[in-house]
């Protein structure tokens, strides 16, 4: 793949060198020949698979940005061309996966409607922002970038990896045919709700959704019914075809919903049209629970260090994921950042702990549950082999407030180094570490990747 | 937990709680006269319980009277000294009577007994508007900012706090039993603040200090909204420097005019006259270096008390705020760092420290959500990157006290102080561990998990 970054000549020249060692006859020779990676070793840590038991010395084998073992050591051997991590008294996770961020500034329909899902939020995000390096500081390696919940339908997310790169073409998560992978956002309750033609009541705004939907019926109906007859077959319409997408299960609707009647009628719509639905923040999904369980939908919440805000919140607790947890339903975190921030997601998983959520289902609800809430989990959320090498290592347990992310790797590269200055002052903050185009003034554990 | 869940305050579950202290109720606490104004206000909290009984005719439980209560912890760190393994603290209508070991001290029988693996002082908020700010984002909810004028200093906090807004019991129940909040940041100089205990149903109940601060802010937050001036930073310390200048003026008038010439009162004067006659800081939010420096420039123009408040640039100017003496109250460990706050760091607090700089924790202004934040997580971050825990500690009970002139009644569990506590399960500072309790003057206000 193409290294745009490489437009910068000091980096492009370290590079070179870096190539030039590699290819010299005194580099590294066996199985690391030019064009093949190495295989890589992380040893000694406590792994947290999500794939069963907690492995307390384990070994990690990665290659070609995959995983290629996970067992205890003495079980797994590591070969001896392998370049050894000794991560001893550390803890690995999977990367964790947020469902819901708006990380990269980006943004979804405009305010001409309330209903425009033609609109791609992939079309608008600055990958330099220093938002994403504090998602990397936080161990976040997969992210669902949402539009706003400012419209009933506000547009198509993307499923982002939070590789290095200068662009979004760099980030993309893509399907078996090469396509952007996303969902599509839709909201209900009070922030959809505004002046014409926008919807002033709840029972519009439903009626709304309805009316978007038939219209996306009676489209897939025509373009199917005159596929082979140019004059009747309808002009192409972006918004209809990402609702078509939808209905026939291909998109995931995530859907930002917050008081328990909003969150039922969700459910409601969801069963008249099938499609499949992720409900997202939840405030009152406490009082839903079995309901939610009964839809067999999963749920994505947030959780904030207080209630209110406005009055759909005014009794969102610790307590969602613990009470969701109980009632069978599939529970994951998201950051919805920048309302929490991403450098301390997995606090979110620990105050639910404090509120009666499991420990595993806590640290699930980090990794395998949003993976596959974005329909990843073949290829993520857990230390497996086959899966995706992303993963983040601990200072020690992640449900405390002492322990720090020490490194971030996606795909077999570290993307975050709590070592290299540059990554400590985004994991810390200091001068210029909010500065949103940080990430073009330090390019931190990207320089040392191109060095290595 | 459904209940648990409710935030609105349960009268009937408080007196459920009360009900328990049923055998510890001493009919002197309500004969006992008044001695100061501290304790008249611990008095009427108890009478307000009385009349909260005679709503339960049904009920068989008596109201605590006594405001007695002893307080046992695997370890208790009473802050102002070395921490006790298996400490004992007890509370006498209202007041430590004694800390010590287990073996020390002896728990008289008919006390109620609470016993946690943790016991601190209660903790002490060291700004924030809750009480003025409720927690819905609408106009009615939100009283800690009034933006017609630019330099208000004679709104009082007093006159807008709300005992029994939600968020009190929310922070509360995380430990929080002195909350210092009023008038926020965003306008030149946008009013008064108070301390307030964490519990009463009435401003006069729950106020203790109903005067603290004045609260100015500093750059781009104190710029008039809608294009009204002040436009510029310059034009924001202009402004506050002729309203100084002016009160000046109105005294030297009221001292030394003829009586038919003196001006009539003017509230506005005389709050910024208390300013530079030293009867209470100026509360000075500011997160920019320059800012920072204005502030310190302005204070030793005018030779008032100043505390600086927010201060995300601090990092930057630790020799010039340890060379003021100025205390600090730092911004939130988990605010954004966007805006003017950009280059905060969670270690600024480690650095106050160790520069010798007077600080405390606060959970600071919220304008969407969450609607507040709760001081124990500020504290406990800022204790995982740098700080310590026993510095961290001291920073949300003690040292907040001091920097408002309140130690001599909390901040530390000593003899002779309020009776006020927090229970943990385990290290208060880690998110998986509860706060199982809490005290306020000897009435235990909070049983519950949290």
């Amino acid at each position: 793949m193409a290294r745009p970054w490489l437009r910068n000549p000091y980096l492009r020249l370290l590079s070179l060198l870096s190539i030039t060692l590699f290819l010299s006859p005194t580099g590294h020779g066996g199985a690391q020949e030019a064009g093949e990676s190495p295989t890589l070793a992380f040893v000694g840590a406590r792994l947290l698979t999500m794939d069963g038991p907690e492995i307390d010395n384990g070994v990690l084998l990665v290659r070609e940005g995959r995983i290629l073992r996970v067992g205890a050591a003495g079980t797994v051997e590591v070969p001896a061309e392998a370049q050894v991590y000794d991560f001893s008294g550390q803890v690995i996770l999977p990367g964790l996966v947020d469902t819901h961020s708006h990380i990269g500034g980006g943004g979804g329909g405009d305010s001409s409607a309330p209903i425009q899902p033609g609109v791609r939020v992939l079309d608008s995000i600055n990958v330099r922002d220093s938002d994403l390096r504090r998602a990397r500081a936080g161990g976040i390696t997969t992210v669902n970038v949402m539009p706003g919940s400012g419209h009933l339908i506000s547009g198509q997310t993307v499923y982002l990896k939070l590789r290095q790169g200068t662009t979004i073409e760099n980030l993309l998560i893509r399907d078996a045919e090469g396509r952007p992978t996303g969902g599509l956002k839709m909201a209900n309750g009070t922030n959809s709700r505004k002046d014409p033609p926008f919807p002033g009541t709840r029972g519009k705004s439903a009626a709304l959704v309805r009316e978007a939907y038939i219209a996306a019926q009676e489209y897939q109906d025509k373009v199917r019914r005159y596929a082979d007859d140019p004059a009747k077959l309808p002009a192409r319409d972006l918004g209809l075809e990402a609702l078509g997408e939808v209905l026939d299960g291909k998109r995931m609707v995530h859907h930002h919903t917050h008081r328990h009647d909003d969150i039922l009628t969700v459910l409601r719509l969801q069963k008249e049209f099938g499609f499949r639905v992720v409900l997202h923040h939840l405030s009152e999904g406490w009082k839903v629970a079995e309901d939610i369980a009964a839809a067999g939908v999963p749920c994505s919440i947030i959780v904030v260090d207080s209630p209110g805000g406005k009055l759909e919140a005014r009794e969102a607790g610790f307590e969602t994921g613990a009470i969701l947890e109980r009632a069978g339903v599939s529970v994951a975190f998201h950051t919805d950042d920048l309302i929490t921030d991403s450098r301390f997601f997995l606090r979110s998983a620990a105050l639910a702990v404090r509120a009666g959520m499991s420990r595993d289902g806590a640290l699930r609800a980090l990794t395998r549950e949003p993976a596959a809430m974005l329909d990843l989990g073949e290829r993520l959320g857990s230390l497996a082999a086959g899966k995706d090498a992303d993963f983040v290592v601990l200072s020690g347990d992640p449900l405390s407030v002492y322990t720090k992310v020490l490194q971030t790797w996606i795909e077999g590269d570290k993307v975050f180094d709590r070592a290299v200055p540059e990554d400590a002052l985004i994991a810390d903050g200091g001068l210029g570490a909010g500065n949103p185009s940080s990430a073009t003034l330090h390019d931190g554990c990207l320089a040392e990747e191109v060095v290595r | 937990m459904r209940a648990s869940l409710i935030l609105l305050r349960a009268p009937g579950l408080a007196l459920l709680t009360l009900g328990l202290l049923v055998g510890s109720i001493s009919p002197l606490a309500f004969a006992q006269g008044a001695s100061s104004p501290e304790e008249a206000s611990s008095h009427q909290q108890g009478s307000s319980h009385q009349q909260g009984s005679s709503h339960q005719p049904d009920s068989s439980h008596q109201p605590d009277s006594s405001h007695s209560v002893a307080v046992r912890g695997e370890i208790v760190y009473p802050v102002a000294g070395p921490a006790i393994v298996d400490g004992v603290v007890i509370v006498t209508d209202g007041k430590i009577t004694a800390i010590g070991t287990s073996e020390e001290i002896s728990i008289p029988a008919d006390m109620k007994v609470l016993q946690a693996a943790v016991v601190t002082p209660g903790l002490v908020d060291a700004h924030t508007v809750v009480g003025l700010a409720g927690y819905l984002n609408t106009h009615h909810d939100q009283d800690q900012l009034e933006r017609s004028e630019a330099l208000q200093p004679e709104l009082r906090a007093l006159d807008a706090y709300d005992a029994r807004a939600p968020l009190v019991d929310w922070v509360r129940s995380f430990g929080v039993t002195t909350l210092h909040t009023g008038h926020g940041p965003g306008a030149v100089v946008s009013g008064q603040t108070l301390v307030a205990k964490t519990r009463g149903e009435t401003v006069e109940q729950s106020v203790f200090v109903p005067a603290a601060m004045v609260a100015a802010t500093l750059g781009d937050a104190a710029k008039g909204p809608d294009q009204k001036p002040p436009g510029t930073r310059s034009k924001v310390v202009a402004l506050l420097r002729q309203a100084f200048l002016e009160a000046q003026a109105y005294s030297t008038k009221q001292k030394h005019a003829p009586e038919d010439k003196r001006p009539g009162r003017n509230l506005r004067h005389e709050a910024m006259l208390q300013i530079l006659a030293g009867e209470r800081p100026l509360l000075i939010t500011a997160h920019r270096h320059q800012d920072i420096a204005s502030a310190l420039r302005l204070q030793e123009e005018f030779g008032f008390r100043l505390v600086l408040d927010g201060a995300a640039d601090a990092h930057l100017l630790l020799p010039e705020i340890k060379g003021a003496g100025v205390p600090v109250l730092l911004h939130p460990s988990l605010a954004r760092p966007s805006g003017e706050r950009e280059n905060l760091s969670m270690t600024t607090a480690a650095k106050l420290h160790e520069a010798g700089i007077a600080f405390a924790f606060q959970s600071g202004y919220e304008s969407y959500v969450p609607k507040t934040r709760v001081v124990l997580f500020e504290a406990a971050v800022a204790a995982a990157y740098g700080l310590g825990f026993e510095a961290a500690l001291e920073a949300v009970t003690l040292s907040p006290a001091r920097i408002l002139g309140v130690d001599g009644r909390i901040g530390s569990l000593e003899i002779g102080k309020d009776g006020d506590l927090a229970l943990y399960d385990g290290d208060p500072f880690e998110y998986t561990s509860h706060c199982v309790g809490v005290v306020i003057e000897g009435e235990v206000v909070s049983e519950s998990p949290r």
